[in-house]
């Protein structure tokens, strides 16, 4: 990890405990997805140490204060990959992991997209384009009330094409929303192909940052730069900030990277099995 | 419309942006959120008394109600005011997904709404506003039909603990009841006489009730006996107002600024089918095609929503069920 001369390194205990968790969150949501026998693999594992940084060392949020306002609040924007914010609140108390056996079955609360219905869930997504201006209103609400929350969203680069995302960045920026983390998981693939192949939207840099946000961008699979990233919070003061997460679509497993067809496949008794042997040598290795 | 008959009030916008700034006085967490829509919500003022009380967005229908959705996820009053036309189409996969879907209570307030904006054309009407809304679960849909009942809606709207949606005109109204008229959410206000026996029921809700009141009075001149019901309220849908006003009355006739399909008058006829009331019933709203051009009040005429209108279609329909 690169750490400039005046971050403070963040100790190893920590990102080792991080990294660890990260590990077991990627197993979790496997199993949730190879169990439902459906889901969003690929867009999960590369948002999931997002998730895990923000939830486990980022974020004031647990399950004792989840019903108080005052306190950081998280919007899952790119919806779809539910499985990694089921398998992180898992994690963190917020419900027992027998919960997540009913996984999109009939009758459950864990359908396919966040809902509020869920312990620890704070608004339903699934429609695209929508978490960007949920979190406008809230942390609006924050800034009127005086109070110091925070409000993260997680939004997909294949969703960076609605037009109501570029909507709520004016609003963002013109409210000088710097109590709000807008987080773009940069895994370059959407359902399709390519996410510059379907649209070309890039410079993403050059046009969030015209569009009045404090951009950075950062290795989104890493724990500490994730974790240094973050300590530098706001990153200007009356800007909103927005952070370019590069990923890997399917980050954990080497044959679910990079793959256009891991976007909602589901894994074959025998691909779980080989994925759970990976993810148990990358646990050895971790303790090694 | 002819109003001769009917004292004539202020337009239920303004009666909206008075009782909304009297409202924000007592209570800070009341919210207005425009989408360049201060002027044409007559909330120019209540920008300008309560500037922290108001959340200017922009022509940006979308954001306009994720935003609102955001604010009342976090204890937030807020009232969504932009023109009923664009509000509830350009805006409408964030009411159904971030205010009914996610039970965040928003007052959606859509001005000008129906055909106000008149020969503005099409694109300015709101037609199908109340088919949308009723194809969404967990929204209420109210038209108030003059100032009073407009007051009294914004008044219920401010704790109302689901999502609603109010929709009004922008044209002066005539008054259509007395102060101590008792207004509910979700409950008919009828304005003839009770009685158990009707000729014609007229079953009318926003800015059509006043002409099927006129209509009622000039049929009850020549003798005939009719039920004005102004069904403010599509959801909750009072049942029981629409089933004792058909039950007693030979015929049948809704009205309302909307297509004919999915509003009011397909909910009644939903209703009366569905309980076995089985009458002679029309449906008095915009035809399914391009809408003609014309002011409000021309395009009303045209479509036989007025006075006289109202009366023809009643005698047809009376006539019609004397002779099977």
């Amino acid at each position: 990890m690169d750490l400039d001369e005046t971050s403070t390194p963040v100790d190893q205990q920590t990102i080792k405990m991080l990294e660890s968790k990260s590990i077991l969150q990627r197993k979790t949501l496997l199993k949730v997805i190879y169990t439902a026998k459906a889901g969003h693999t690929g867009g999960s594992l590369s948002c999931v140490d997002i998730l895990n940084v923000l939830y486990n060392h980022v974020m004031n949020i647990s399950p004792e204060n989840f019903s108080n306002v005052n306190r950081d609040h998280y919007i899952h924007s790119k919806g779809h990959s539910v499985e990694a914010l089921y398998a992180v609140l898992a994690d963190k108390g917020f419900f027992p992991y027998e919960a997540l056996d009913s996984v999109e079955k009939y009758g459950s609360d864990f359908i396919g997209h966040p809902t509020r219905s869920v312990p620890g869930i704070e608004q339903n997504t699934g429609a695209l384009g929508h978490g960007l201006s949920l979190a406008v209103g809230m942390a609006l609400a924050a800034k009127k009330d005086g109070r110091n929350d925070r409000i993260f969203t997680i939004m997909g680069d294949g969703e960076l094409t609605e037009g109501s995302i570029w909507e709520a960045s004016a609003s963002a920026a013109h409210y000088h929303l710097d109590n709000l983390v807008a987080i773009i998981d940069r895994n370059t693939l959407q359902i399709s192909e390519r996410t510059e192949n379907v649209m070309a939207m890039e410079p993403l840099v050059k046009k969030f940052t015209a569009f009045g946000y404090a951009v950075r961008e950062v290795n989104g699979n890493s724990i500490p730069d994730l974790i240094n990233l973050f300590a530098g919070l706001p990153f200007e003061k009356g800007k909103p900030s927005l952070v370019i997460a590069h990923t890997t679509k399917g980050k954990g497993v080497s044959f679910i990277e990079d793959k256009v067809q891991w976007h909602h496949h589901v894994p074959t008794d025998a691909e779980y099995a080989t994925a759970l042997l990976e993810l148990d040598a990358a646990e050895k290795a971790l303790g090694d | 419309m002819s109003a001769n008959h009917l004292p004539i009030g202020q337009t239920n916008l303004d009666v909206f942006s008075k009782t909304l700034m009297e409202l924000a006085e007592q209570d800070r967490d009341i919210l207005v959120v425009t989408s360049d829509s201060r002027g044409s919500g007559r909330l120019t003022s209540f920008g300008e008394k309560f500037p922290d009380q108001i959340v200017e967005i922009g022509i940006a229908e979308q954001n306009l109600v994720g935003v609102s959705a955001g604010l009342a996820s976090a204890g937030k009053k807020v009232f969504a005011v932009s023109p009923a036309c664009f509000l509830t189409a350009r805006g409408l996969e964030q009411i159904k997904n971030d205010i009914a879907y996610s039970d965040h209570p928003v007052k959606v307030v859509g001005i000008s709404a129906g055909v106000s904006y008149g020969s503005l054309g099409t694109t300015h009407h709101s037609l199908h506003d109340f088919a949308v809304l009723q194809a969404i679960n967990n929204i209420d849909i109210i038209a108030p039909a003059d100032n009073f009942e407009t007051v009294q809606a914004i008044r219920a709207s401010v704790n109302h603990p689901r999502p609603i949606y109010i929709r009004f005109g922008k044209k002066a109204m005539p008054n259509l009841h007395s102060p101590e008229t008792r207004f509910e959410i979700g409950k008919a206000i009828q304005l003839t006489p009770q009685s158990d026996h009707y000729d014609v029921a007229l079953i009318a809700n926003g800015e059509t009730v006043a002409p099927a009141y006129l209509a009622a009075q000039t049929l009850m001149e020549s003798g005939l006996t009719c039920c004005v019901l102004s069904m403010h309220s599509i959801r909750p849908f009072d049942e029981d107002a629409a089933r004792h006003a058909a039950m007693n009355s030979k015929v049948v006739i809704t009205v309302e600024e909307h297509s004919v399909n999915g509003g009011l008058g397909s909910r009644v006829a939903s209703f009366l089918m569905q309980s076995r009331i089985f009458r002679p019933l029309k449906i008095v709203g915009i035809p399914d095609e391009h809408t003609v051009n014309g002011s409000q009040g021309e395009i009303f005429k045209h479509y036989g929503i007025s006075q006289q209108g109202l009366v023809q279609t009643a005698l047809h329909l009376l006539e019609k069920e004397t002779a099977s």
